[in-house]
Formats: C-alpha cells, structure tokens, sequence
C-alpha cells in the first residue's frame, strides 16, 4: 500500500502566548512542530506500510523551515518526504492549500513512479482548525473520503475506518484509493531512535515550486485562489474574573459555590 | 464566476439522521433569522434525509420562511458522497448567497466537500456571525490557534458564502405553533455505486450516546480524579445536576471513559451554560473545546492550574472531598 502523509508543521500552541498590553499572539521564540494530528496519521500510515509493503511518502507545504518537521516524519518511518514552497503559493486559504497539495501530490506520484492508495492527513492543524483541507484534497482528486478516523485497518483490498460517533464509532469501509483524515489512534505515535534521526537529517528534502508541477493554474494558487479573506484578527479579552475560594472546609466552599451560582441566577 | 447578484437567499442546512433533526440546525435558523430581515430576503431550511418533512415543518415553526426537502432512502445516514452531491445540485440550482451549516462532524465533513466542488469559499467552526456594513458580505468570526486568536473571514467575491457553525453556541429559537411556509420536494436521487462508502456497522460502546455539543450542563474529569472507579464522584453529582458526563484526554488515554465523552480540542467542542472542570489542569487543547461554555467552575488542588484563569468559580482542595460536597450542597438547595 503506497501511502501519502499530509503534513503541517505548526507552531506549538501550548507555549503560545498573549502579549499582555498588546493583545497579539507572540510568536517569537515559539518552537515549531508536526502538527500533532499529523503525526496520528503517520503513525497509523507506517503501521500499514509495515504490515502490507509499499511506500510512504510525507509531503508539506511551507517555508524552507518545515523541512525539519519533514525529517522528524522521515526519522520515525517514512520512506521520503517533499517540501512543496514557493512565493505564488504564500496566502493560500484552504481552497487554494488544497489545491496546491492534490496537485503537488500528482507530481510526487510521477517522480516515485508509484500510484498513492491511502492520502492521511490529520483532522485539522492546530493552527488553523479548519479541518477543511483534507476533504478538499479528497475532492480535488475526485476520491472518497473519510473523516475523524480513530483506526484504519485493510480488509481485501479496501480499508475499514473507525469513525468517530457520538456512542461510539461507526465502522465504514472504502475501496482505494481514498483519503482519510485522523484524530486520535488507540496506540501513541512511536518516537526516533538515536539511528532514525541521524539518517533522517542526512536525507535530501527535494522542493517542488511550480515548476516541477507542471500541470498546476497559478491563478487557482495563493491569494488569487483564495476566495475568503481574513478582514481582523483580534486576541479574545476575557471579561469574566473569577473567584476562587482557598484553604476553606469542602462543605462550605461547595455552599459558597452553589450560593454564588445562585445569586447570579445560573441555575 | 457568474454574476454575484444573482445569488439571494439565506439557507441553513438542517442536519438529520435518521428523520430526527440535530438542534444545531434550528440554532442556525435563530442566528441567520435577523440576517435575514436586515437583508430583506427569505430564510431557507435545506432538509436532506429520510422521511423529513416534519422536520421541514419543524424548521419553519422555528423561524425559516420556507425549506427546501431532499427525501430518499439512501440519505438515512449521512454519506460524504450522497449529501455533496444532494447540496451541490440545490446551490447550483436555486442560487443562494449565504448557506450556513452546523459545525458537527458530518457538517464539517461535507462543507468543504461541497464549497470545493463550487470553488467557493468556507470559513469552518464559526461563533460569530454578522454582515459587514461597509459591503454586505457575511462576516465569519472563528477562533484560531486552540482559540488564542480570533479571525473575522469574508468571502468578498464568490456565492454562496459559506460557513461551518460551532454547535451551541447560539440558541435555538422560540417554536412558533402554526407558523406556515412553503415546503418545496426536490427529487434529487443517487445511485449506489455512487456511493463509495459503506457504513459497515456502528458499534455503540455505551449505553446511549453523549452528546455533549448539546448538554446544557456538562460535569467533566480530569487526570486528577485519579481512576475510573472514582468518576463515580462525579456521575453521583451529574445525576443530582442532570448534567452529561465530560473528561479531558489523559482520561481517556489513562482508559478510565471511552473517548465519546472527551472535551476538546481532539474530542468535542463544547457550550453548555455550566461547566465543571473537577480535576483537569486547563491544557490549552483542552480549554479550545469549552471556550463557548456561558460559566466555569473548576474544582483543583493545585491552585496554579490554568484551569483557574478561564473559571467563574473555582475551589482550590480535594476533590474527593468537594464533589461530594458540591453534590449534598445542590441537593440541599432542592429539598
């Protein structure tokens, strides 16, 4: 089973701070990482390649920098990865991300020499959280698709997909090729050996810019593809301060708590 | 792109399984209604299911002008490639300008499925919808980056405008008995090999399903509470609240609560009218998934827990000892 692996590389919001006088994210000194989800896909994709055979490729779209996050994914099991980068793609909204990547990942195909059976992104960056552009690839390349998988295992040919529901999960299958986009596994993601690490970062990372995606519209790429617009973006200002009772008996912070609740008629 | 002032109309999908409605849908109708009359022009349920015209009836009693039915059999359960296809064939035929759709996951699943297939643009997971007064456009406001970072998106020069809306967020409206419009059937049918997943089986790991996006109180666990046997603290104090039961991932993880009931950036987003954090420390991820919630009452020992930034209320001390206090407190106030 040949499988591509969608990647973001995204800031890492747990150390994302508000700057306190100006209301703007900090983004200085914040260290980058594979978009967590992402790597809930790898792991489930190298699970599979391991079990039937086949490839794995990663593939990202960013700045040159997101080659590390390319070469953490080629340390714990794929086979090679793609940084897909240029200027004209800069400003892409997620009609115009995926777009970029269906194409990106018809070129990929071509120079590995392979068909892609299994498309795996995550549910959504944990930048953006639109969890919009993996069925958009999907739609893109015309394939089925399947959200908010929690397991992917292969039956016949084709994939069963535990997907998420609210009792439980559903269990749906598909023939390939198809795209599914991950939220959580039952197992954790595994981690690089010393070994892994040091072939990895030896490892060439080839860039593919328009140029060596001969079929892709320029016009359909970048903030000319990009029919939605960001008018403001604005840091939410908490109006709320809340109490907090300390160092007092259960029974009567739990009373002060329910009177409080009562008092502002919120039950 | 064809001429935009040809696209009118506000439509909000109702999403349905089964014949029965998901609340987030009326919640849009409520929202979108003022939209509506500030732009002069009708309010549209889009009903795609299985014997669905209560539904529709339902829809226009809880405010829509009129509704629009795709009926059949092989939408008794959502299909990605079914309902692109029912949606796609409505927008290309009658031309709305705005089109809202509940932010669940089979809404979040066939929202871009759809505005792809129109190379239009979707802005996902909105809590706030306006109309910008400057051009008239739908201005879409969503939280970014785990909800650190607000964004307002317009979708200046392509139709319909298009967004995903988080559940809960917004109320459902009054139900107006009696309250008529016109309900028009489109016969819109897709052949099985269309079709290209099957829904094998579904496999229900509880007893009835959470659903969270909807619960008006949610009490929620945390690594904190230190075992699954020990969630029976907090199942004592939802059954006294009528409350569904939430947990944050490490439980999940850990293997104390099957990961239905998770809150969260991984699990559900949620918005109830009260929410008890007993045991969670306040992870960002986690903290993403109750932003919409109206009031937070954290329950903590450490009390430096960012859970305590983000609470209403909050008890710094032992929860074995506070939830069952908390507990006897709201059953006191009841006898």
């Amino acid at each position: 089973m040949n499988i591509c692996v969608c990647m973001k590389q995204v800031p890492d919001t747990n150390e994302i701070k508000v700057d306190p006088e100006t209301h703007t994210l900090v983004r200085k000194g914040v260290p980058s990482i594979v978009n967590p989800f992402d790597t809930y896909a790898q792991e489930v994709g190298v699970r599979l390649k391991e079990q039937l055979g086949g490839k794995l490729i990663v593939i990202s779209m960013g700045p040159e920098q997101a080659k590390e996050a390319i070469k953490s994914c080629l340390a714990v099991g794929a086979d090679n990865g793609y940084l897909i980068s240029s200027r004209n793609f800069g400003g892409s909204d997620t009609l115009a991300t995926s777009y970029i990547l269906s194409e990106a990942i018809k070129a990929v195909e071509e120079k590995e020499g392979l068909k892609f059976d299994l498309i795996l992104c995550g549910k959504q960056a944990t930048d953006g959280d639109t969890a919009q552009v993996g069925p958009e690839i999907a739609e893109h390349l015309d394939l089925p698709q399947i959200t908010y998988a929690l397991d992917i295992v292969e039956k016949d040919g084709e994939i069963q997909v535990k997907r998420e529901y609210d009792a439980g999960y559903d269990m749906i299958s598909t023939r390939l090729p198809a795209v599914v986009t991950v939220v959580k596994l039952p197992y954790e993601p595994r981690y690089p050996t010393i070994k892994s690490k040091m072939a990895a970062k030896k490892k060439e990372i080839p860039v593919l810019t328009e140029e060596d995606i001969p079929s892709i519209k320029l016009e359909l790429c970048g903030l000319n593809g990009s029919p939605t617009r960001v008018k403001k973006t604005y840091t939410p200002v908490r109006e709320k301060s809340g109490v907090k009772l300390a160092g007092m008996e259960a029974a009567d912070a739990a009373n002060e708590v329910v009177k409080l609740l009562e008092e502002a008629k919120l039950l | 792109m064809s001429n935009l002032n040809d696209y009118k109309n506000i439509w909000v999908f109702i999403e349905t399984e089964c014949g029965k409605a998901k609340n987030v849908g009326y919640e849009l109708l409520n929202v979108a209604k003022p939209l509506a009359d500030q732009k002069g022009c009708p309010l549209v349920a889009v009903v795609i299911g299985k014997d669905i015209e209560g539904v529709a009836k339902d829809a226009i009693c809880y405010g829509a002008d009129s509704a629009i039915i795709v009926d059949g059999p092989e939408y008794e359960y959502y299909t990605t490639d079914a309902f692109t296809k029912a949606m796609v064939t409505l927008v290309e035929k009658y031309k709305p300008e705005t089109l809202m759709i509940g932010a669940t996951n089979n809404g979040r699943d066939m929202g871009p499925r759809v505005s792809c297939r129109l190379q239009t643009g979707l802005t996902a997971d909105c809590t706030g919808i306006d109309i910008d007064e400057e051009t008239g456009n739908i201005a879409w406001t969503r939280p970014t980056f785990g909800g650190n970072l607000m964004a307002t998106i317009m979708c200046p020069e392509h139709r319909p405008q298009m967004g995903t809306v988080r559940p809960g967020v917004f109320k459902k409206g009054a139900y107006e008995e009696g309250r008529t419009g016109e309900i028009i059937k489109e016969d819109i049918h897709v052949a099985p090999e269309e079709i290209r997943t099957t829904l094998v089986e579904r496999v229900s790991e509880i007893a009835e399903a959470v659903n969270l996006e909807e619960a008006e109180i949610i009490v929620s666990g945390g690594r904190g509470v230190g075992s699954a046997e020990n969630f029976g603290l907090l199942e004592d104090l939802a059954a006294e609240l009528g409350a569904t039961l939430g947990c944050s991932r490490a439980v999940v993880d850990a293997g104390w609560m099957p990961h239905a009931h998770q809150v969260g950036q991984s699990g559900k987003t949620v918005a109830p009218k009260l929410y008890f954090a007993i045991g969670i420390s306040g992870a960002i991820q986690h903290l993403a998934g109750i932003s919409g919630s109206d009031t937070v009452i954290a329950v903590n020992k450490d009390e430096d827990a960012p859970i305590f930034d983000v609470a209403d209320y909050g008890i710094v001390g032992n929860l074995n000892e506070v939830v069952p206090a908390l507990t006897a407190a709201f059953k006191a106030r009841k006898a």
